[in-house]
């Protein structure tokens, strides 16, 4: 049993992350459909609290304990198997960070435009958030459904907003997909409890490996269903085709929010396979490991042909997206310690880049729609320009339409844009210096030592790579070199911020490599050691009711 | 019982996923009503199936599923039954909207022009 030196107030603040967004969203609703103003600094005040909290919380749970640290919460104080537990570890704190900073960029994009595209726009964002605080935080595999129904019914709003007949449809096949997914989840869920007779998760992982043999028939399918359904919301191949249509059809915003809920997929499949899983002697025997490698390959392989063969920049980045998941269950299905850590650092540096590449991709669109206006697609002769040819200054550089190449001011948008796009390529490729290359290298490194299957995702993560690079290097000289005029884009400030955060994020992420590094490995330590999780939260005790010296009211009247 | 409550699901979940599977949107609304319809059933049923026995437990019984029906099963499935409806509502919504904007009930493709 592991004794925390926790100040007493601070087990409270780990149902903040989920009681904040709600509290917030509550008020919002409050106060009605107008005054916007007002509803978007709520929202960056509340959204930035969140991430100082995610911090704090991270920061703690790095310094409580070297080798494995838990927060455990009683949020109803009840028993532990009984009632609802909140547990808070090394994963849970890195993808509740993880999701801060992504929901704090988005929000300050979101102030500059896209908040005026539909009335309950910072609502459904607060609920998001609720939801994937809570499906990070919670240590119940119903109370998992529940805040994956939370996000999920959230993500149909935000992906509805801005309206138009492509984000109605995409969204009707993304709400169905999800509905009949959810539906899966709930079979298993279902099913888990029929066979361990708890929802807990440590309680389950303690009782599987004492299952009589005649009940493990029940629980393989259990644990399929669970599989399928997270897979689904992960983006596995062959149940990822919803997402590149959905995804480009969102505003950037919201698009740039779902770069994080593939990986609230990924999130539950490791922590579920850690846990009910693990080769460890004494647990039941591997299963399933060789289904996540080898869907895992496929997805990627999936997502670096969609990569080369997309056309617009908002489907490259879907496909991106799934190559992403596509690596991460592959690392995850193979289940070696250092791979893992690699495999989340990678996660973190991913995640964030999606989410760039998302903002970006509407920032860019806008190039070519002013290019369009100023070219004029329906030019009637009546709007000719004037042929003046300004003299050209001695010794001037011509191009092939003679037009003088040096000494043409290169717009500042433009090239803000550019070096936004040159980073995002860097770190979606994965090519050095920065941190996409970091995470790539840590999990290669592992991989040399393996065996076939650990060879093939080396095979695929190169491959990948190198498609993706190819890709990228295609969409930037359609979008920043080919570009007959330089027209340059008005970008808000606010819309710039935010892309420079995450990129700076990381570039952070690269320069403090050895520190996250150290943190994804032990995070992935503690994973691959299950029992520590599991007698955490199994020894957390309900506060004892206060104690008065007065006999209590109620025990006086009469009955 | 068992057999009827079993057979009730089977069916119930066929004639689900095969109208998912259909074309037209409506129909894929109804689909997914009765998967949830036998899905809510299943989850009722992994408590062990039992007439006439309350979920409580009664002083000087052994609380064993022999003396009380599992209570936890019943929240779960009034939980399902909320989430489904409201998510099922706001599927009908944007079939509506669907069916505003592009003037077809199809779910991927299009009505054909005589």
């Amino acid at each position: 049993m592991i004794r925390l030196p926790i100040d007493p107030s601070l087990p409270h603040l780990l149902a903040a992350p989920i009681l904040l967004p709600l509290a917030t969203a509550a008020l919002m609703l409050l106060i009605g459909e107008q005054r916007r103003r007002t509803k978007a600094v709520m929202n960056l005040v509340s959204t930035g609290f969140g991430l100082l909290l995610a911090l704090g919380l991270l920061v703690w749970i790095d310094h409580v304990d070297k080798t494995a640290a838990f927060g455990v919460y009683l949020p109803g104080n009840w028993p532990v198997p009984f009632g609802i537990v909140l547990v808070l570890d090394r994963l849970s704190a890195l993808m509740l960070v993880l999701t801060a900073i992504v929901a704090s960029a988005v929000v300050v994009y979101a102030t500059a435009r896209w908040q005026h595209g539909g009335v309950y726009f910072h609502v459904l964002f607060q609920l998001q958030l609720m939801g994937l605080y809570g499906a990070f935080l919670t240590a119940d595999l119903f109370n998992l459904f529940v805040f994956f129904e939370v996000l999920l019914a959230a993500s149909y709003g935000l992906l509805l907003h801005g309206g138009g007949s492509a984000r109605v449809r995409a969204g009707l096949h993304y709400i169905a997909i999800n509905l009949v997914a959810s539906l899966l989840l709930l079979i298993g869920v279902a099913a888990i409890y029929a066979v361990a007779g708890t929802l807990n998760m440590a309680d389950i992982a303690h009782k599987l490996p004492l299952l009589p043999e005649s009940d493990r028939g029940l629980l393989y399918a259990a644990a399929t269903m669970l599989a399928v359904a997270f897979l689904a919301k992960a983006a596995a191949w062959p149940l990822n085709f919803w997402l590149p249509p959905a995804y480009a059809a969102a505003s950037a915003p919201a698009a740039a929010m779902f770069a994080i809920l593939t990986k609230v997929g990924i999130y539950a499949i490791l922590r579920l396979w850690s846990l009910c899983f693990p080769n460890a002697p004494g647990a039941l025997p591997p299963f399933g490991q060789e289904v996540l490698i080898w869907s895992g390959l496929a997805t990627l392989g999936c997502g670096a042909i969609g990569m080369l063969a997309s056309q617009t920049l908002g489907r490259f980045a879907g496909f991106s997206v799934i190559a992403s998941s596509g690596t991460l269950l592959a690392a995850i299905g193979l289940a070696q310690t250092r791979l893992t850590g690699g495999a989340l650092y990678y996660l973190a540096s991913s995640t964030l880049a999606a989410c760039a590449l998302y903002l970006l991709v509407e920032l860019i669109d806008r190039i070519r729609e002013i290019a369009a206006i100023e070219e004029g697609f329906d030019d009637g002769g009546d709007d000719l320009r004037p042929f003046d040819t300004p003299a050209l200054p001695e010794g001037s550089n011509l191009d092939d339409s003679e037009q003088v190449l040096t000494g043409r001011p290169l717009p500042a948008a433009l090239a803000f844009l550019g070096l936004g796009f040159g980073t995002c390529a860097l770190l979606i490729a994965g090519l050095p210096p920065l941190s996409g290359f970091v995470g790539k290298f840590t999990m290669l490194s592992v991989l040399v030592d393996g065996d076939l299957r650990a060879w093939a995702l080396f095979a695929m993560l190169l491959i990948s790579g190198l498609l993706a690079t190819i890709g990228l290097i295609r969409a930037g000289m359609r979008h920043f070199w080919a570009g007959a005029t330089r027209s340059s884009p008005r970008i808000h400030l606010f819309e710039s911020l935010p892309l420079a955060f995450l990129l700076g994020i990381c570039v952070l992420l690269t320069l403090r490599a050895e520190t996250t590094l150290r943190y994804t490995q032990a995070t992935a330590r503690a994973l691959h050691s299950p029992q520590l999780y599991v007698e955490a939260v199994l020894s957390a005790r309900p506060v004892p009711p206060p104690r008065s010296s007065e006999p209590r009211v109620d025990q006086e009247l009469p009955p | 019982m068992e057999i009827v409550v079993s057979m009730a699901i089977g069916v119930m979940g066929g004639a689900g996923v095969w109208l998912v599977l259909r074309p037209r949107t409506f129909q894929v609304l109804i689909g997914l009503s009765l998967l949830s319809y036998a899905v809510n059933l299943f989850i009722f049923s992994v408590g062990s199936l039992s007439t006439g026995k309350e979920p409580i437990v009664k002083p000087g019984l052994p609380a064993d599923l022999t003396n009380y029906t599992d209570p936890l099963p019943q929240s779960l499935v009034l939980t399902a039954i909320v989430i489904g409806f409201a998510t099922t509502a706001l599927f009908l919504v944007v079939l509506l909207a669907l069916r505003g904007l592009s003037g077809g009930d199809h779910v991927d493709g299009r009505e054909e022009q005589p």
